[in-house]
């Protein structure tokens, strides 16, 4: 499917939704957000925004959002998780509550805050695989890291601390927050797949 | 002008980065996403270890740690001041999700001890007793982001260009009644709207009137909308005043003495999380208001002898 016109859902329980809305729209899709399991119904993909993952985890059970998410994900959904997004796609959380479970969406471990409080936040050129146009600004806010990647986990960005950016399948998982950095690029390379 | 004091800055951080590789820390853009990243949230009002863990089990986004709630701040009198370090540090210890804490307005060595505690975020605000009546701090000499108060866009916008990296509606901090917030988000968002409107011409004549810089006068007009996140805070007592808030134009709310002068915190506080997010969702939030027992209990702002809100200038 062309990006252009792509129904893409991006969750809006909490978080950096109005900027990926905002990233979306500037890019020719057509952004929507998704509070309840209703809203997930025609959405082409997804985005899981940047926020506080503890309060994401809890909404997203509350709103009855996981077992919808779950079974979009089964049907193999693509979604592009950003920070905390990266963290509530994971398969375990490191560092985190007790009964913060990821939704398994891509075959990884990650451990949150791994940088750091807000004092170690940092922006950061990245060298990216396969993407055109020189280094990325990527912006690393109480980032989480991934600790392991699973055998069909392709790494496309990692720092000294470890992986920063994946892709499993439709699913791609950043640790840093590329709705902030001004650069779309990765935002356009996630709306070409799907 | 605000710009140029924080690529200043930058171009610090990135001198001392040519020997090797070093990240870029401190700078505008991570203050301000730290910001974005609380949108949709709401940041919880703690004493201690324990209510902070309260709140991040109901979904808090962050952490705000005080000493007393602003409700026995009014109640007390005397002079509010920073909270004690050990304190701060129990409350950091105790949970993973953003921890605030408060400076006196204009103690910008409060500030630098509150950085030093490597806490996530500032708040410089009028519910501690001021320390400087004609001076706020200089945000823009620090790394880590401030929040403040506003009444006005005139507020907001010399608030901004201080360097705060997040504005909040002030209300009247520890009344449980949400009159002054409707009032101060409906004075801010109605000035936004009207600027934004106005003949390019006549922005100078706003700059004069609010009073603020042009550039940033200029910057709203175009964009319709501050620079940075607009939270409310200030008198939220219950899920709907959260809802209303959000409705009328707020990213966030910040409560104070609603949580924990309720007569049940932890049920209480998970229902206002749900409206903040559900706030367009009047069903949503009928359902977690039901039975939640006494909100804190409420003041007619009135009688108030000491009215925050006029702290700050």
């Amino acid at each position: 499917m062309q990006a252009s016109g792509a129904k893409v859902g991006v969750l809006a329980l909490q978080g950096s939704t109005r900027l990926h809305v905002l990233a979306l729209a500037e890019l020719g899709a057509e952004p929507v957000e998704v509070r309840r399991p209703v809203d997930l119904a025609g959405v082409d993909a997804l985005i899981v925004p940047g926020g506080e993952s503890t309060t994401l985890a809890l909404l997203v059970d509350s709103s009855g959002l996981r077992p919808a998410l779950e079974d979009r994900l089964a049907e193999g959904l693509p979604v592009l998780g950003t920070c905390a997004g990266m963290i509530l796609c994971a398969t375990e959380v490191l560092d985190g509550r007790a009964d913060q479970a990821g939704l398994g969406a891509v075959d990884i471990d990650v451990r949150r805050n791994a940088f750091g409080r807000q004092r170690d936040s940092f922006e950061a050129d990245l060298d990216i695989e396969g993407m055109p146009g020189g280094r990325f600004p990527a912006v690393f806010i109480r980032a989480p890291v991934v600790t392991r990647a699973g055998p069909d986990v392709e790494v496309l960005a990692r720092l000294a601390e470890g992986p920063v950016l994946c892709r499993s399948g439709a699913v791609m998982v950043a640790a840093f927050h590329p709705e902030l950095g001004g650069d779309l690029r990765l935002h356009q390379s996630f709306l070409e797949r799907i | 002008m605000a710009t140029s004091n924080e690529s200043s800055r930058d171009q610090a951080n990135e001198s001392t980065g040519e020997a090797g590789y070093r990240p870029l820390t401190g700078t505008l853009r991570l203050k301000r996403g730290l910001a974005a990243m609380l949108e949709g949230g709401v940041v919880m009002d703690v004493v201690d270890a324990d209510q902070a863990k309260v709140a991040e089990d109901a979904g808090a986004v962050a952490v705000m740690a005080l000493e007393r709630v602003p409700a026995d701040i009014r109640r007390h009198g005397g002079v509010a001041r920073m909270s004690d370090p050990a304190m701060i540090e129990a409350i950091k210890a105790a949970v993973t999700v953003p921890v605030m804490a408060k400076a006196r307005i204009g103690h910008f060595a409060e500030a630098q001890v509150l950085e030093a505690l490597g806490v996530d975020f500032i708040d410089e605000s009028e519910v501690l007793t001021p320390a400087d009546e004609a001076h706020h701090i200089d945000k823009w000499a620090f790394g880590v982001p401030f929040v403040c108060g506003a009444t006005t866009l005139g507020e907001a916008l010399r608030r901004i260009s201080e360097g705060a990296a997040l504005i909040r509606s002030k209300g009247e901090a520890g009344t449980g009644n949400i009159v002054e917030a409707v009032r101060h988000l409906r004075a801010i968002t109605g000035d936004i709207r009207r600027l934004s409107v106005a003949d390019p011409a006549e922005r100078y004549e706003w700059a004069k009137r609010l009073p603020a810089p042009i550039d940033l006068v200029t910057e709203v007009a175009e964009a319709g909308a501050l620079p940075v996140p607009l939270f409310c805070a200030g008198g939220i007592a219950t899920p709907a005043d959260a809802a209303l808030v959000m409705q009328l134009g707020a990213r966030s709310v910040f409560v104070g003495s609603g949580i924990f002068k309720s007569a049940d915190p932890p049920r209480m506080a998970r229902a206002i999380v749900e409206a903040t997010t559900h706030h367009h969702d009047p069903a949503l939030v009928a359902k977690v208001s039901r039975g939640l027992g006494e909100a804190m209990p409420g003041l007619e702002v009135s009688t108030l002898d000491t009215r925050l809100a006029d702290r700050g200038w």
